[in-house]
């Protein structure tokens, strides 16, 4: 290495320094000890003591936390298939439209700036069982009132229709890899007689499948760690009856609430692997159906 | 860097400075505030004494109260720094505030004095994260008697006192006068046993022609803030004498959820839940007993304040809650803010001299007198219940003085047991579980981690006590 290049590299590391010294101070470090504090009793105010595998042992035994895994399962598997269809649908629409399009995109996109925080007060109110404006405009089509958020049946169902409100990012995302496609392919697919639905099946998703495979893993990430929309539309209750407590906010109570830093660690590492399988799972399945550009 | 002071808003004068803070490390300025930064991050940053202009100690207060009741804890402040030139409180209010002391506490900077509540005081206390004021009050002449005793018990956990009171709190039931005076009921004569409560609660009732409530006589679930408590209303505990043993379920404990059931059944729990989805936040006009649409509500001191505010031309009473039998005395649930020194403070002797200053009559009843509350401490001035902007105050102090008195347990794994308290309240309200299956899921949630809690004090009890009493 000359002079020069070693200049060159302490500048670049000088540099980007401030973005390392974050990463090992407030990601990589905590990381590291939440693992220790794992295995620990653990209050945050006492210094830890090592327990072994006491945590995890403790979580088999948990019926809240398998309650909340539950929850956070049925959440995802509702959520991210509609969420991905909507996703789709809205993009193609987008881009087909050829009046008012930028208009129709912020539209789109606009809702998901809202703070997620003032989304949830938002949303507390639009599906409030007695005077929401959902229940209004079904009894308008003759469909019952629900009282939402109020049933353990129906609270998690309220949740996913007031999470679909901020497709809006995925929505760009899906817009930005339709205008990828190259005509040339539409065109072909013309010329061969395919209706528009066919050129849907057979061009539009396997060329969109790239972004498609990664909007899905995204959002199975963000939505096995949903919390500040639940927690703010139920009081941090996750009400009723438990039937929004979802994975983090009970890790959240145990860290915070009922100092026990050391089972709440636990939980994030089996958050992590649950999340890392699922993942794998979704790679493994989708490896063959997802098709790059160079393919 | 301009070394003028810090600039606060006006709005609240206990935040502005007499003159200018002094920071240490001032000669530091010059260094890059990137390179400081990342000192900072790497040494970890606790910052040095800071002292105003004038040399008076400065020290952090911390308290979870916003308007009303935080401006009359700054006008005490005010007040306290106006009085001596040797220390300046600073005091901040602070959303979640036990979670940011945890943390503050565990990193080694904690705040000077901090704003708790009865209720948090023994979980951090166990954990070594409170001073004990034992030493310090015996030193300067405070006595345990010189307060209300079932709020000097909220301050107390295992024979120390780890915060002294601030402003206490009592619930009692309110109602509606022209309610019951439209439901052919005496105004002045609010319901004396459970039974009553029960037949007025009837009476008060309305439904449409669809059977929906539109206005409903009483209800254990709104606002539900106590029904975590709901077995004291009974007789019952939640834990035996020395809070081994969980007793929520038992005897009369049984009998209070069993009676729970039965009144779900009464008015149909889809009716209920119904109504209680209509119901609107509690500060607010939409509250359901300030918009007439409750007859009977379990609420605190405070409720005054929100009623004044929402609804003044609303007619109300309070009275006692009903008690189970005919001349009887109800239980009431009595609770307190209060003010502790955390372990790691840096200035501890300025701390207990804020907190002794607060203490005194005179600062005491200002305090209480602006958050609408009643005075902790034994003695009250004449003019204090007479001046008092809550007509009913006598009332909430005498049901604090009363013998029923009773406040949240005092053990450690409270958060837990409420939180399945709570659980266990809902599965026979919303679900219709029945009483002793709903209480047999309690237990099997929490006495396994109850008993380990105790266990684990065991272990440290000889040590901690010794560790308390030479602090």
């Amino acid at each position: 290495m000359t002079a020069r290049e070693r200049k060159k590299l302490m500048m670049g590391l000088l540099f980007t320094s401030p973005w390392m010294v974050g990463l090992l101070s407030f990601t990589v470090f905590p990381a590291i000890y939440s693992l220790y504090y794992s295995f620990c009793d653990y209050s945050v105010l006492n210094p830890p003591v090592f327990i072994g595998l006491a945590n995890y042992q403790e979580l088999l035994f948990d019926s809240v936390f398998w309650k909340s895994t539950w929850n956070t399962l049925y959440f995802a598997a509702i959520f991210l298939p509609l969420s991905t269809g909507a996703g789709i649908v809205l993009a193609v629409l987008l881009n087909a439209a050829t009046r008012w399009k930028g208009a129709l995109r912020a539209m789109i996109f606009v809702p998901s700036l809202v703070p997620l925080v003032a989304l949830g007060i938002l949303w507390r109110w639009i599906l409030n069982g007695e005077y929401g404006i959902l229940n209004w405009g079904m009894q308008l089509v003759g469909l019952p009132m629900v009282n939402w958020m109020g049933e353990p049946e129906t609270a998690k169902l309220g949740l996913v229709i007031g999470s679909l409100w901020g497709i809006g990012n995925s929505v760009v995302i899906y817009l930005a890899g339709l205008q990828e496609i190259p005509p040339s392919l539409y065109e072909a697919a013309r010329v061969d007689g395919a209706s528009n639905l066919q050129q849907f099946r057979h061009v539009t998703l396997p060329m969109l499948s790239p972004v498609i495979y990664f909007n899905v893993l995204m959002g199975l990430i963000g939505v096995m760690q949903v919390f500040a929309l639940p927690y703010v539309m139920t009081d941090g209750a996750g009400g009723p009856l438990r039937s929004t407590t979802f994975y983090t906010m009970y890790l959240f109570d145990h860290a915070f609430s009922y100092l026990n830093m050391g089972y709440a660690c636990a939980m994030a590492w089996v958050l992590f692997a649950i999340i890392a399988s699922l993942s794998a799972v979704a790679h493994r399945l989708t490896q063959d159906r997802v098709i790059y550009g160079a393919n | 860097m301009n070394p003028t002071p810090k600039r606060f808003p006006p709005t609240f004068a206990s935040h502005r400075h007499p003159a200018p803070i002094r920071r240490p490390g001032a000669s530091a300025r010059k260094l890059p505030w990137g390179l400081l930064l990342v000192l900072a991050l790497l040494l970890g940053c606790r910052p040095g004494e800071e002292r105003t202009a004038d040399g008076r100690v400065v020290i952090d207060y911390w308290e979870k109260w916003q308007g009303f009741e935080k401006d009359a804890m700054a006008a005490v402040v005010d007040k306290y720094n106006a009085s001596q030139d040797k220390v300046f409180v600073r005091y901040v209010s602070q959303s979640q505030i036990d979670r940011k002391l945890l943390l503050a506490t565990a990193g080694g900077n904690p705040p000077d004095v901090a704003g708790f509540w009865s209720h948090t005081v023994v979980s951090y206390a166990e954990k070594g994260a409170l001073l004990p004021l034992d030493r310090l009050m015996k030193r300067d002449g405070l006595l345990r008697e010189d307060y209300i005793p079932a709020i000097m018990d909220g301050c107390c956990y295992r024979g120390f006192v780890w915060g002294l009171p601030s402003t206490p709190a009592t619930v009692a039931l309110h109602y509606n006068k022209a309610l019951f005076r439209e439901a052919g009921l005496d105004p002045e004569r609010p319901p004396q046993t459970v039974a009553e409560l029960e037949e007025y609660a009837r009476r008060l009732t309305k439904r449409d022609a669809d059977g929906k409530i539109t206005q409903l006589g009483f209800s254990p679930s709104d606002p539900g803030w106590w029904s975590m408590m709901w077995v004291y209303w009974f007789g019952a505990d939640l834990v035996d004498k020395d809070a081994r043993r969980l007793t929520a379920g038992e005897g009369d404990g049984l009998t209070a959820y069993e009676w729970l059931d039965r009144y779900a059944d009464e008015y149909g729990r889809p009716a209920l839940r119904r109504f209680e989805a209509g119901a609107g936040q509690f500060a607010s006009a939409d509250n359901t007993f300030i918009s007439g649409r409750l007859a009977m509500q379990l609420q605190g001191v405070w409720m005054s304040s929100f009623i004044d505010q929402y609804n003044p031309s609303l007619e109300w009473g309070v009275a006692p809650f009903p008690a189970l039998v005919e001349g009887g005395m109800g239980t009431c649930i009595v609770e307190s803010d209060m003010l502790v020194i955390p372990k790691g403070a840096r200035h501890v002797e300025e701390a207990w001299d804020f907190i002794k200053f607060v203490q005194m009559q005179e600062n005491m009843e200002l305090l209480c007198m602006g958050q609408r509350k009643f005075s902790p401490l034994r003695e009250v001035s004449p003019s204090f219940a007479s001046s008092h902007p809550n007509p009913y105050i006598g009332l909430f102090r005498e049901l604090a003085e009363s013998p029923e008195a009773r406040g949240v347990p005092r053990m450690t794994l409270w958060d837990q047991y409420r939180a399945e308290l709570g659980i266990a309240f809902e599965e026979i309200w919303v679900r219709d579980t029945p009483p002793a299956k709903a209480m047999d899921l309690l237990m099997k949630r929490v006495k396994p981690r109850f008993d380990r809690a105790n266990a684990a004090w065991d272990r440290i009890a000889e040590m901690r006590l010794r560790d308390w009493s030479q602090q």
